[in-house]
């Protein structure tokens, strides 16, 4: 398999075709295979260098990105916002430049508003720029450990592996999406990774949690969330986000649970396969109870392993660039191990 | 005939265009001397030691005037100063300009009032200024109109945000009333709002930025436009931006409503899908919608229920722009593009004539900010919009409408660069610009 050029940076899934996505999804299985060996790491970017830059805090994300970073041998610098001179006033374009400036190949940024890893790539000369989460907008790099994750998971189902199925196990596949859509990056980005790759998506949540206009996005609202949970193959459950305002968009926490929440007795609703993704972290009591969270069905802590060898496969795709043949990726590994 | 306060002394001659008379465009040259176009005709003898402009090709008409240009002076003088802000207007063709009122500190007072008119005095655009309705603008107590108003300010407003307490505007709009004066809003409900920095609509919900939607202005239009059906004041609608605003005021209109209004030629020229690359330089407030609204406001401005185009100009500094799009501050420039876009939007667009270019770019401005003669005019405000005649005050703009040029941000006569037209490929530029008789502008060039 010879690799599709990748784009130059990673700001929403809509910077890959469908085939790009697929790509990311099968280079991860090379990368899950490195990291079920004794030796975790491969020199795949011995003397690249990464930096995290988190304007937002995180724990997952960024551990799972500097983890990812580490595995492939780059250098990894960290800069978090409290301790740089952001909280000094610097701007954003200095903080960027300032950044590149010392011989970063590759910026992972998050930031609180939509839209800053894209103005950030274009400040920047050389360096690529992945979106590690902006604002509402997108969070491609869950986006696509959630597409990874449940492929594996439909492939084990039908005993069979997961590399090399591509896209076909996401054809005709039902993808219910519930909960706080509006102020949610996850949300975008997994609207359009699942329907790249041939799913067809569902929304449920009150309508004041749902973006005002759905003009262009590839997707149906669902009329009945009871009826949508019995078609559904993946239920993607997303917190509600309190801190992004999404607190007075409902009457009460309780209301909510009652209307939307994933209940023990909604479970019951779906049909049997039917899997729980939630891109944590997990408020159980509110958008999913405890018992459905530690639910074998719910792959939550499976999306968090996951992470780290999406990330080394958009790390290493996007950095080591489209001239490598997949089978280097074997060679690394069998080197390292 | 006087020569008007501030009079160019030496003769001019404009030569060679189409000229907006009272009978319409006819080809004429034009003699100009001590401020007051003194001779018309086909050809005309020019004086001895005349300037002579070449029109040749190009219209020639009365200066725009702008009743909407933020000046930031004083406050913010490192995004635009009276000075640079006046030859961008000159540049754009620009007679008189209505400075507004959001300054640091804000224009509710007398001095500040003063001050900013005292600056403009001899500037090579004509400085007017709106006075602020509420102290600070803060949309409580009623700032000291009749002392504004006693300064010659015509227009009031709180720019910038609209006055969200329906008893506070009722007051102010009866206060209006008894002064003569204009009660111009900034039509946005902030609770509708809620925040939004983009219109509400398909693009906010792909680009994950908070909307707000248009009920948000047309419910404060609508709003006013009864409590002036109540108050019987005269009420100015700022930078109208949907199509449900136009049609509230086409309603009113036809009730018998004294209204006016005013679209800015972003809002007839760029479409919410600007918005894809998240660059702040296409944040404005209102916010630029999508093209359904576009057309209406064409529409509305071609039929006379939008009176005219003012620009909204609202200079920030680069580092201002450089911040992540809903932190940036919202604002464009506008001076120097409005005519270009103008003519290229509603004459080679909408097929209106080059008369109804006139009216809402210089005539009707001119009328709603009353600097046609009829407003009090402590501070020698000219007479500005009329047609060209013999014996009218020679405040000019002579306008190539088949030149094409790009603009480039650094080449601008503003001190700030948000243009978000940086780069674009325009049609029409403002040849010659005359002020009370001084070509202000030749060759596209200022001449201060």
């Amino acid at each position: 398999m010879s690799l599709g050029p990748m784009p130059q940076h990673l700001v929403s899934i809509g910077d890959l075709s469908a085939e790009g996505i697929v790509e990311v999804l099968e280079v991860a299985e090379s990368f899950a295979e490195v990291e079920r060996r004794a030796m975790k790491k491969v020199p795949t970017l011995k003397g690249k260098v990464v930096a995290t830059v988190f304007f937002e805090e995180s724990t997952r994300t960024r551990l799972s990105f500097e983890t990812a970073a580490k595995r492939l041998s780059a250098d990894v610098l960290s800069l978090s916002v409290a301790s740089s001179s952001v909280k000094k006033g610097e701007s954003l374009r200095d903080t960027v430049q300032t950044i590149e400036a010392m011989g970063i190949d590759l910026l992972i940024m998050r930031h609180g508003s939509s839209g800053a890893p894209l103005q950030a790539s274009r400040w920047t000369e050389h360096a690529q720029v992945v979106n590690a989460g902006d604002g509402w907008h997108e969070h491609p790099s869950q986006g696509l450990l959630d597409c990874f994750t449940v492929r594996q998971a439909w492939a084990e189902q039908r005993s069979m592996a997961a590399a090399g199925t591509g896209a076909t196990l996401f054809e005709g596949k039902q993808v219910l999406i519930v909960g706080d859509l509006a102020h949610s990056r996850v949300a975008r980005s997994e609207v359009l990774a699942y329907t790249a790759l041939g799913a067809e998506v569902t929304l449920a949540a009150p309508r004041t949690l749902l973006p005002a206009n759905l003009d262009h996005w590839p997707v149906q609202v669902a009329e009945d969330f009871e009826e949508a949970l019995g078609r559904a193959d993946v239920v993607s459950v997303l917190r509600l986000q309190a801190e992004r305002g999404s607190g007075e968009c409902v009457p009460n926490l309780r209301e909510f649970t009652s209307t939307f929440g994933l209940t023990e007795e909604r479970m019951d609703r779906l049909k049997p396969g039917a899997l729980v993704t939630h891109p944590g972290p997990m408020v159980r009591g509110v958008e999913i109870s405890s018992r459905v969270a530690d639910d074998p069905r719910c792959l939550v802590t499976t999306q968090v392993h996951n992470g780290v060898a999406v990330r080394m496969a958009i790390l290493y795709l996007l950095l080591a660039g489209p001239r490598l043949e997949a089978a280097a990726i074997g060679q690394f590994a069998g080197a390292a191990a | 005939m006087n020569a008007p306060f501030g009079a160019f002394e030496h003769p001019v001659v404009v030569a060679g265009g189409q000229v907006l008379t009272e009978r319409g465009l006819e080809r004429l040259d034009l003699v100009v001397h001590q401020g007051i176009v003194v001779e018309l005709g086909a050809s005309v003898d020019h004086p001895a030691g005349a300037t002579v402009l070449d029109a040749s090709g190009a219209l020639v008409g009365p200066s725009f005037v702008d009743l909407h240009t933020h000046l930031r002076e004083p406050g913010r003088e490192q995004a635009e100063t009276i000075e640079t802000g006046t030859r961008a207007a000159a540049l754009g063709g620009y007679g008189a300009v209505v400075a507004m009122p959001n300054t640091e500190p804000t224009m509710d007072t007398a001095a500040v009032v003063h001050m900013v008119l005292e600056r403009g005095r001899n500037a090579p655009c004509e400085v007017a200024a709106a006075g602020a309705i509420t102290v600070g603008r803060l949309g409580a107590q009623l700032a000291p109109m009749a002392e504004l108003a006693a300064l010659g300010v015509e227009l009031f407003t709180d720019d910038g945000t609209g006055v969200q307490d329906g008893g506070v505007a009722r007051r102010a709009m009866d206060y209006c009333r008894g002064l003569g004066v204009t009660y111009a809003e900034h039509c946005e409900d902030l609770a509708i709002a809620h925040g939004g920095c983009v219109h509400e609509g398909a693009w906010s919900a792909l680009l994950g930025l908070p909307g707000q939607p248009a009920a948000a202005e047309e419910a404060m239009v609508a709003r006013d436009l009864l409590l002036a059906a109540t108050t019987g004041a005269r009420l100015h609608l700022l930078h109208l931006s949907t199509a449900g605003s136009v049609e509230l005021v086409r309603q009113a209109k036809a009730r018998g409503v004294a209204v006016t209004a005013e679209v800015a030629p972003h809002h007839l020229s760029l479409t919410d899908a600007s918005l894809k690359g998240y660059d702040p330089c296409f944040k404005v407030n209102p916010p630029l919608r999508p093209a359904e609204h576009l057309e209406a406001l064409l529409d509305g401005l071609n039929d006379g229920t939008i009176d005219a185009v003012a620009t909204d100009h609202a200079p920030h500094t680069p580092e201002l722009k450089d911040l992540p799009f809903d932190q940036a501050p919202p604002g464009m420039l506008g001076l120097e593009t409005a005519a270009s876009i103008t003519y290229e939007q509603l004459v080679a667009g909408r097929g209106a004539t080059i008369e109804r270019f006139f009216e809402v770019m210089a005539t009707q401005p001119a009328k709603i900010a009353r600097l046609d003669g009829t407003g009090a005019r402590p501070f020698g405000h000219s007479v500005h919009g009329q047609r060209v005649a013999v014996g009218t005050t020679a405040n000019l703009v002579v306008f190539d409408p088949e030149v094409r040029w790009t603009l480039e941000v650094d080449q601008l006569a503003s001190k700030a660069t948000n243009s978000p037209f940086s780069g674009a490929r325009l049609v029409g530029k403002v040849r010659h610009c005359l002020l009370r008789g001084e070509p202000v502008v030749t060759d596209a060039r200022s001449t201060r």
